[in-house]
């Protein structure tokens, strides 16, 4: 029975609370199982990662529901990062990335999960360098972007890109940039900046494709890079040139495609393994001409028909 | 009386240790929480972090591919300019809110104060952010100016408003727990109703109103998502409130999310995490030493 001595009863207590501890941790330390494909007869496909595919991806699942109504496609965003991090723990059954996955990722994936990585190309975007509706500059060099945007880089105010910028008084120059975990992010910093320069501090680092136009949009002095296919009335995409002085390109499918504009990048999709049952098709279909156009009309550019296939994207 | 039932008995010694039980829990999940936080980042603390650069570089670099940078100064001074702006605003507003509430107002206008007052606290911190990604960036950059709206001032206010309900709900209560026969006896010598206020009820209330305050603060700190959109997320040591900055908070929700599992980077996080821990530690002991310094007066 219980002792009236108050030590013993501490100890009893301390008893209690280390079991009740020791149930939470071993809780916590436990690998999740990998998630079922299938609940109450349905299937379900998980699918997570890029910001930049989010919009894409959802269309996708919307007519894919529609055409085959046994499979439900749940669709959500987070960064390029934040899909091959759910890949790697085995959480999802296809990440969307923007970027490469670095080898160190596919090891990573390889020894949690047994199964390597597949990479698809799904579809490709034009990243676009979006400025404010006002703003009267009509062209930028991906030198005068690496000044703006890198560390070390010179360029703060409009004037100094040779523009007077009658809706930004104070004449600044407003970095709009992505978070780190964004695919867009790294594309771009390797893109304008090379391998090895970092971006500038100061940027404002906002959380989505969609924030970043949005931003500018609302801030006349701002400027900022997203996938061309966020553009809004309010914004306007830059033309790019390879070097200063050099003809600058609108993104669009057939710059993309024709490499004319320089900053394109591919859009992949990840399974684990060889993709098989509900995920196979799903991807199949992906690459289908009506798949295919769905990249059209959310505002990405479609793959070429001899680049359309599973096969031919490894 | 007869004999209690052996039941009661019986039960009274369980009870007690459910309740002990419950006091204990608290304390043990406070360091519980404090030793896993910092059992994370423990080994890259202990490994090669420079705790100098860590303090005093204001170069945050994490995913810098060829020179990782990890400098937590901008981000300690983004926390710092937020929440201090944020109490300068709401500390004035929330105390005047609470004496106006609990000492000047109509019965009936005091409950539908209550309410609002409770309406406010409930609003989410991401509806917040929201507010000021969108009306409040656009306001400031009208009303000052501005290249951009998404500065310490619109965290701050933003912050502000998130706190003031805090500091009037608890600041009311303060005021409502000390005794009438203080407000009648100070009428009774002729004072008026400020010095009512003034004289007798503040100084009663004291510890009250400065346990209000500093939940708003520690409010204020640790709040995360509406900093995260409000402020701009720019990793630079303001100048004015008219800068951007980054906020602790909102790096760890921002970034740990992609950080490899048991990376640098990783570890880098949950140390910030662990120095979050301290500050809230520093501000709630410095209270508690400033009331029990009030007491012994």
């Amino acid at each position: 029975m219980f002792s009236n001595s108050p030590f013993k009863q501490n100890t009893m207590v301390l008893v209690y609370l280390a079991v009740a501890f020791a149930i939470l941790v071993a809780g916590c330390g436990q690998k999740s199982e990998e998630t079922p494909t299938s609940s109450s007869g349905k299937s379900v496909i998980q699918n997570a990662g890029s910001d930049t595919m989010v919009n894409l991806a959802q269309s996708w699942a919307e007519e894919y529901a529609a055409i085959n109504s046994s499979v439900s496609v749940e669709v959500s965003g987070g960064g390029s990062g934040t899909g091959i991090a759910a890949l790697i723990n085995g959480t999802v059954d296809i990440a969307n990335c923007s970027r490469l996955m670095k080898p160190g990722e596919v090891q990573r994936a390889t020894s949690n999960t047994g199964m390597t990585p597949q990479k698809f190309v799904v579809g490709y975007d034009a990243l676009a360098v979006y400025v404010h509706k006002d703003n009267p500059l009509k062209q930028i060099s991906l030198g005068q972007l690496g000044e703006i945007y890198g560390e070390g880089g010179k360029t703060t105010k409009w004037s100094q890109l040779g523009i007077k910028h009658p809706a930004c008084p104070n004449d600044e120059i407003i970095r709009v940039s992505r978070q780190s975990n964004s695919g867009t992010y790294h594309y771009f910093r390797e893109a304008i900046l090379g391998k090895k320069r970092d971006f500038k501090l100061g940027s404002r680092d906002l959380h989505g494709s969609k924030d970043v136009v949005e931003l500018v949009g609302r801030t006349p002095c701002a400027i900022g890079y997203s996938g061309m296919g966020y553009a809004t009335e309010h914004v306007k995409k830059l033309k790019i040139a390879k070097k200063a002085g050099a003809t600058g390109y609108e993104p669009s499918v057939e710059t993309a495609l024709n490499g004319t504009y320089p900053i394109a990048r591919p859009l992949y999709m990840y399974s684990l393994g060889e993709p098989t049952g509900e995920v196979k098709k799903y991807i199949e279909w992906i690459y289908s001409d009506f798949g295919q156009k769905i990249v059209e009309t959310s505002g990405y550019v479609p793959l070429p028909q001899d680049e359309r296939g599973m096969a031919k994207t490894q | 009386m007869t004999n209690r039932p052996r039941l009661e008995t019986r039960a009274e010694p369980i009870i007690e240790l459910i309740i002990r039980l419950c006091g204990i829990s608290a304390i043990i999940f406070v360091f519980g929480i404090f030793f896993f936080v910092f059992r994370e980042g423990a080994d890259f603390l202990f490994r090669e972090l420079d705790l100098f650069e860590f303090f005093t570089s204001p170069e945050w670099y994490p995913t810098s591919v060829s020179n990782k940078r990890y400098g937590v100064l901008a981000l300690i001074a983004g926390t710092a300019s937020v929440t201090i702006l944020a109490m300068v605003i709401a500390v004035p507003f929330g105390l005047g809110a609470a004496i106006f509430v609990s000492e000047f107002c109509s019965p009936k206008l005091k409950e539908t104060f209550k309410i609002v007052i409770e309406l406010l606290a409930a609003i989410p911190s991401v509806v917040w952010g929201f507010i000021g990604l969108t009306i409040m960036n656009e306001l400031i950059i009208d009303l000052f100016n501005a290249p951009i709206g998404l500065t310490v001032l619109n965290g701050g206010i933003i912050l502000a408003l998130m706190s003031v309900p805090i500091i009037v709900s608890i600041g009311e209560d303060a005021l409502k727990a000390v005794p009438d026969s203080y407000r009648e006896a100070a009428e009774a010598l002729g004072a008026t109703r400020w010095q009512v206020v003034y004289k007798v009820l503040l100084p009663a209330a004291k510890n009250g109103l400065l346990a209000a305050v500093l939940l708003g603060v520690a409010r204020a700190i640790g709040e995360t998502m509406a900093v995260l959109m409000a402020t701009g997320h720019a990793v630079q040591i303001p100048h004015g409130v008219l800068d951007s900055v980054r906020t602790l908070t909102a790096t760890i929700a921002a970034e740990l999310g992609e950080a490899p599992v048991h990376s640098d980077h990783y570890q880098v996080l949950f140390l910030i995490g662990v120095l979050l821990f301290s500050i809230t530690f520093v501000v709630n002991l410095t209270a508690d030493l400033i009331v029990k310094g009030i007491r012994q007066k």
